[in-house]
């Protein structure tokens, strides 16, 4: 399960943007997961308290939005988001297409609790 | 508590209570803040990945990430390729398993400088594994690199090496439908090599049916059909090799 050290991966980055903010401690990470990424959404978030546990993150929700696969056709040079794992085009059903999108797995923003001056 | 962030420095504003041992209470003297980011969370591996790349790139090195399942014939075929370009292409290579140097020893006096990591609990390479292991094992005038993931088809598909590409391997004991069941490395993968063909006959593998299960997944994708053990096919995938580098 590579979804743990992927997981302390996202703590150790996320404990450096909280530090140079100097939050107390962190609320929530929004991430981007593709489809295709590799990472399985279910074993992340059941890695992700592990990881965070004794960090400033422990605790810390995670809202997770999923991008779905998206090609380009090459035909009629269309994008659309074809049904996994068939890679055509939903436009023409062209199967020459290039995978643009699902890739991704994005740390996007966090909520973090700060000190009052 | 948080020795890294120091969230917890401010004693008088954490308190612990029964059964909840990470509990801030900041009360109303605190705010929250949204900062945005816009990393990738491998943004670690990737920098060391690109780094990996540059450092091929500089030295004119094609390097494969070979990533199939356990027992798919990735060493066997790697055997047979070095043996076949022994004296002809300098070659190099990084092998990972979780333990043993078993793969190493076997691919070792073949002409090519072979370095083995043990991942132990560790399902993949990453690229920091990499590029501690880039210089010694590419000696000067290597041409072709291959690294041999650990056999996994899920977890490295996940982890960019600094690769030139990734090339998956599929068996014939493993059915014609592996495409199509972990699409994220049939579709990601430069070339797919269908390995364990003489074992195709006696296990009734269809041949076909797998093409098109790769089409599926990825259209347009190259493949290969071949036999390390007798070697069918294994001079058009010698071809392709020494087209890469040229």
């Amino acid at each position: 399960m590579h979804e743990l050290s992927l997981a302390q991966g996202l703590v150790e980055q996320v404990q450096q943007a909280a530090a140079a903010e100097g939050a107390l401690r962190v609320v929530s990470i929004s991430l981007e997961l593709g489809q295709y990424s590799g990472v399985e959404r279910e074993a992340f978030e059941f890695a992700f308290p592990l990881a965070a546990e004794g960090t400033c993150l422990a605790g810390a929700e995670l809202v997770i939005r999923e991008i779905p696969v998206s090609v380009l056709c090459n035909t009629c040079h269309r994008e659309s988001n074809p049904v996994i794992p068939l890679l055509i085009c939903t436009h023409c059903e062209s199967t020459d297409v290039k995978l643009i999108g699902g890739r991704e797995f994005l740390v996007k923003s966090v909520e973090l609790e700060i000190e009052e001056e | 508590m948080c020795l890294t962030c120091g969230c917890g420095e401010a004693n008088e504003h954490h308190h612990t209570h029964e059964g909840d041992a990470h509990h801030h209470h900041h009360d109303d003297h605190a705010h929250t803040k949204t900062v945005t980011l816009e990393q990738k969370v491998l943004a670690e591996n990737d920098t060391y990945a690109q780094n990996n790349r540059a450092w091929l790139a500089e030295r004119g090195i094609v390097a494969i990430n070979l990533i199939s399942a356990p027992g798919s014939g990735k060493t066997l075929l790697l055997e047979k390729t070095l043996e076949a370009l022994n004296g002809k292409i300098k070659c190099a290579v990084i092998t990972g398993d979780q333990q043993t140097d078993r793969d190493a020893q076997r691919l070792a006096g073949k002409g090519a400088k072979v370095h083995q990591i043990e991942t132990i609990s560790s399902c993949h390479l990453d690229a920091h594994q990499i590029a501690h292991t880039l210089p010694e094992v590419c000696e000067d005038g290597t041409k072709l690199l291959f690294i041999e993931n650990v056999g996994n088809m899920v977890c490295p598909t996940a982890f960019d090496l600094g690769e030139s590409f990734k090339i998956a391997l599929l068996s014939t004991p493993e059915g014609e439908d592996k495409p199509i069941k972990y699409p994220v490395l049939f579709a990601t993968a430069k070339t797919i090599v269908l390995t364990k063909m003489d074992l195709a006959a006696a296990l009734e593998w269809d041949l076909p049916a797998c093409r098109q299960y790769v089409q599926q997944v990825q259209p347009g994708a190259y493949t290969f059909e071949l036999s390390a053990k007798t070697g069918a096919g294994m001079d058009a995938w010698l071809d392709y090799l020494k087209r890469l580098i040229q």
